[in-house]
């Protein structure tokens, strides 16, 4: 006889209560601030979707968000593949193997500030390591006047920081394909391009795909260390969507057109994370 | 197309071998001979697939040579020796549809396409596996991978040999017949030389005309499977081939014969005269069930006891304890179906033309002209 009650609700309780509390509750607050206009507790007044019209038309908003994706999509072309480059290069047993993890871990232990902090010393022309050397090769490098300059710090620092994180993931990735596909190769007389298109990409896909999701979704918060930095200069050259977001906020106190920004930036960063994903996984399904 | 010889192979996977259990290979002399079907037959861990990934320049040897139709290969890479192997567990490229994954070896090769076309088309007809051409690998099953596998194999026709390491692990029993089947129909078609690694007994005689059959390091016997059976070159060959394995006992010369458990076994002057030159070594008898014939008790100066009867449907397995005069010996009969099974105490009549003897473990030969 079967026997049906509710009861196993009760084990998912403690999940929803934490996920409540650290997810919906906070993000309805959010909701709730972008729909009003709150001058203080007890006058508010209900506007609708106006922040919401006055945010997607604000020219700020257009030019970080095109800033952001220019950004995002740099960071992946360049750490993507140099990640998959470097794991394919260390070595594959001996103390070789500890030096090179140990290595790649250090920059990912690094906190954010201390990241842009360091950046900001060796990129000065005066007592930085590289922006002495580039200019006394007779560059004109200055990061915190030539928004080229500071473009290409604030990659160059990313690739510095994050690049590991891709690399040892490939890394995990490479060393759980088992040897018998090498020796089948080698039988095959398989090209070491043939190696790596055939047997080694295919099987890097699913760290692939978390290396890309991950990477994307932190570039495209970054925070910290371009603000440490270059602070979103020079002009707004380096401002990013965050930083925006956080003028908004806390700097201009508008707490009701920040929270539809955020609401924004959340669906684009969910929407564009989703068709990565989809991207990838459908695309050897089709036969 | 190429006759293989291995000139004393050795293999260590330590870096410094010191006595002869670091090597996985101990010595090997062996000559495989263009054209012919092999079986290397052994348990798991004697050393079977080392000496395939040997051949194949996988795994470079500790010692000897490695000589393909007299030219040593050991200074060359698996490409360029030009083998195919196919692997224990299946091996296919995810991407790739079958079609591709077929023709890879020919395409890597430069074939014309053309050729590339006809051979995958032979060889997926060959394997019954046609109709998943256009399939991509990922989708298919384990056993239709392993097919995929081997197809990879037997695509290109100038290989030296093709090298099978337990190919029909993953395949399930039914299929396991056709596909060997299928695979000798291949080696008569396309005449290459073939091997085949495998501890399954009824694999490798099905498979091969020859059997080498390996035991810790060393190629004990190589003989078809009728002389594995019938002279069996060492007691593990006795042990290993059959189905129970020979009955090895123990035994030690006497006057007339030898010392079976304290019963005295009379042999024919030419046997005693072989054993005597193996007295000092440790002799045994070994005699397969299928040859001992069971009499009434008074009839032989072996007794037994009868222990255990199984029935195996085809025939029966009698376990027997043999009542010597200082110990009791297990011995195995293999009855037919048809038989009555007998109770209690029975004779044992051993055939002289059925009994071999080992000093050491190696066979004792029997020069019959001199008697």
């Amino acid at each position: 006889m079967r026997v049906h009650n509710n009861k196993a609700w009760w084990l998912v309780l403690p999940v929803f209560v934490l996920v409540a509390f650290s997810a919906i509750i906070p993000m309805m607050t959010v909701v709730n601030y972008s729909v009003q206009d709150i001058f203080d507790p007890s006058t508010r007044f209900f506007v609708g979707t106006e922040w919401y019209r006055e945010i997607l038309r604000d020219p700020r908003l257009h030019d970080s968000l095109l800033r952001q994706f220019a950004y995002s999509f740099s960071v992946l072309a360049i750490e993507i593949p140099l990640g998959i480059a470097v794991a394919l290069s260390m070595p594959r047993r001996g103390i070789g193997v500890s030096v090179c993890l140990i290595l790649l871990a250090l920059p990912l232990l690094i906190p954010w500030n201390v990241v842009g902090t360091i950046w900001q010393i060796i990129g000065r022309e005066d007592i930085g390591l590289y922006g002495w050397l580039l200019n006394a090769a007779g560059g004109d490098y200055n990061y915190a006047s030539n928004p080229r300059d500071a473009w290409i710090t604030v990659l160059i620092m990313d690739v510095w920081h994050w690049t590991s994180l891709v690399a040892l993931l490939c890394y995990s990735g490479l060393r759980s394909i088992p040897d018998v596909y090498y020796q089948a190769a080698r039988i095959d007389r398989a090209s070491p391009w043939a190696v790596f298109r055939y047997i080694q990409l295919p099987k890097l896909k699913n760290v692939l795909l978390i290396a890309v999701m991950l990477r994307f979704m932190d570039s495209f918060m970054i925070y910290t260390e371009p603000f440490v930095l270059t602070g979103g200069g020079p002009g707004s050259t380096t401002t990013f969507l965050s930083q925006t977001l956080t003028q908004m906020a806390v700097g201009q106190f508008d707490l009701g057109r920040a929270a539809a920004f955020s609401l924004i930036y959340f669906l684009i960063i969910l929407l564009v994370t989703w068709v990565f994903y989809t991207a990838m996984t459908h695309a050897d399904a089709k036969d | 197309m190429a006759e293989i010889r291995l000139d004393q192979l050795a293999h260590s996977y330590a870096a410094n071998p010191e006595q002869a259990s670091d090597y996985a290979l101990r010595r090997i002399d062996h000559v495989w001979e263009q054209g012919g079907a092999y079986a290397l037959l052994g348990p798991s861990g004697c050393g079977k697939s080392t000496l395939l990934n040997i051949i194949s320049g996988l795994l470079e040897p500790s010692q000897g040579r490695v000589l393909f139709d007299g030219e040593s290969v050991n200074a060359l890479s698996p490409q360029q020796r030009n083998i195919a192997q196919v692997f224990q567990f299946p091996v296919v490229y995810d991407t790739m549809t079958v079609r591709e994954n077929l023709a890879f070896p020919l395409r890597n090769q430069g074939q014309p396409a053309a050729k590339v076309d006809e051979r995958v088309r032979e060889v997926a007809e060959a394997l019954e596996i046609e109709h998943l051409l256009a399939r991509k690998a990922s989708h298919l099953t384990a056993d239709e991978k392993q097919k995929v596998s081997m197809g990879r194999g037997l695509v290109r026709d100038d290989v030296a040999a093709i090298l099978f390491d337990e190919p029909l692990t993953v395949i399930d029993p039914q299929l396991k017949w056709r596909l060997r089947r299928k695979l000798k129909q291949i080696h008569r078609r396309f005449d290459i030389t073939m091997v085949y690694v495998t501890h399954d007994q009824l694999e490798a005689s099905t498979f091969a005309d020859k059997i080498a059959v390996m035991y810790e390091g060393e190629i004990v016997q190589f003989g078809t499977p009728r002389e594995l059976f019938e002279y069996p070159a060492h007691t593990f060959v006795g042990y290993f081939i059959g189905s129970p394995g020979m009955n090895l006992c123990p035994v030690t010369p006497s006057a007339g014969g030898v010392r079976l458990a304290g019963c005295e076994v009379a042999l024919a002057e030419d046997v005693r005269a072989a054993l005597a030159r193996h007295a000092e070594q440790r002799l045994v008898l070994g005699i397969r069930p299928e040859f001992i014939q069971l009499v009434a008790p008074g009839e032989s100066p072996l007794t037994a006891r009868v222990d255990l009867v199984q029935d195996l449907g085809t025939y029966k397995i009698v376990d027997l304890l043999l009542e010597g005069l200082d110990a009791e010996l297990p011995i195995k009969v293999r009855i037919e179906e048809d038989h009555a099974v007998p109770e209690g105490r029975v004779g044992l009549l051993l055939p002289q033309r059925w009994t071999r003897f080992y000093a050491d473990d190696r066979l004792v030969e029997v020069d019959h002209a001199s008697a």
